[in-house]
């Protein structure tokens, strides 16, 4: 049987404050971002703290949600899995960290980590000018996503992308991201 | 011309375009995940006004969040906007509020200001 107190040790001892796994639809992401607002007005945060953690959920939410690899309408049950995701967050000490882990392709691995390597080796100006640029080129991604909320993610938590990949088969890689607030 | 007026959600802004006035707002919080599709309508009643504007247009943005899908359709008004500005005939003016403690609202206020060319006012409001 599966062994949920160790499920809940775990999340107990990382202090995750909510966590999900499953298939992203738009109505879920309006859910936890009215939970985790709730949650955020009740730890009294101060504003600052609170918009900045608001703001970075809100781009790595939708980058789970505008970034699968998986037709949305394949319903097969190989495309239901790798459709899955989970996302966490939680407080340790005075720190947030916000989780995310979703399915990608393989060829897009690597583009994936030049573009996240190019931003960590920024400063806060690069990343400024970086972001203008992307802004004003006029192109919007085939997903709609635009191209810069990694980059978003990165100047608002002012902190590197600490991010993994896991080689699953030989058609899939799970990504994984932690932010980290403070 | 008709005013554009659309309610705010949980995840947009209001909406409100007056031409007779020649004041345009957009307040709340845009964090959709298709701002294409939320933002086609504003930049369709642009585009109109832009043919007999006001000779002063006065616009007002007063966002608590706003997601990057957002940021780059906030970028098309914008732009659209530049193009009504016109000196004499027709002068825009973009009020960009943002709370006393925000600095990214303050500092993505500097970022459009540094990319369009409108006279870009930056107004710090008080929680």
């Amino acid at each position: 049987m599966l062994d949920i107190y160790e499920f809940y040790d775990k999340m107990e001892r990382n202090k995750i404050m909510l966590s999900f796994k499953g298939d992203i639809t738009s109505e879920l992401l309006t859910s936890i971002l009215q939970i985790m607002e709730s949650k955020l007005d009740n730890l009294q945060e101060e504003p600052k703290i609170k918009k900045k953690v608001y703001n970075v959920l809100v781009e790595c939410l939708q980058n789970l949600y505008h970034h699968l690899d998986v037709d949305v309408n394949d319903e097969s049950e190989k495309a239901k899995k790798y459709r899955s995701a989970i996302f966490m967050i939680g407080k340790i000490g005075t720190e947030y960290n916000i989780i995310t882990g979703n399915y990608i392709l393989n060829e897009n691995v690597e583009p994936l980590r030049l573009k996240l390597n190019k931003i960590n080796v920024m400063s806060k100006d690069e990343l400024k000018e970086y972001y203008k640029e992307i802004l004003n080129n006029d192109l919007f991604s085939e997903k709609g996503g635009g191209g810069l909320g990694m980059i978003d993610i990165a100047r608002k938590s002012g902190q590197k992308l600490n991010f993994n990949f896991v080689g699953v088969d030989n058609q899939y890689s799970f990504f994984s991201l932690n932010i980290k607030i403070s | 011309m008709e005013t554009l007026l659309i309610e705010g959600s949980a995840k947009t802004p209001t909406i409100k375009f007056d031409a007779e006035q020649g004041v345009i707002e957009i307040k709340g919080r845009s964090i959709p995940e298709n701002s294409i599709e939320f933002y086609k309508p504003l930049i369709d009643w642009l585009e109109k006004y832009s043919a007999k504007p006001k000779p002063s247009t006065t616009v007002n943005i007063q966002l608590e969040y706003f997601n990057t899908s957002s940021s780059k359709c906030i970028l098309d008004v914008f732009k659209k906007l530049e193009s009504i500005n016109k000196g004499g005939e027709s002068q825009v003016i973009i009020n960009w509020h943002y709370e006393e403690d925000d600095e990214d609202m303050s500092e993505a206020g500097e970022d459009y200001q540094a990319i369009i060319n409108v006279p870009f006012k930056m107004v710090m409001v008080e929680e």
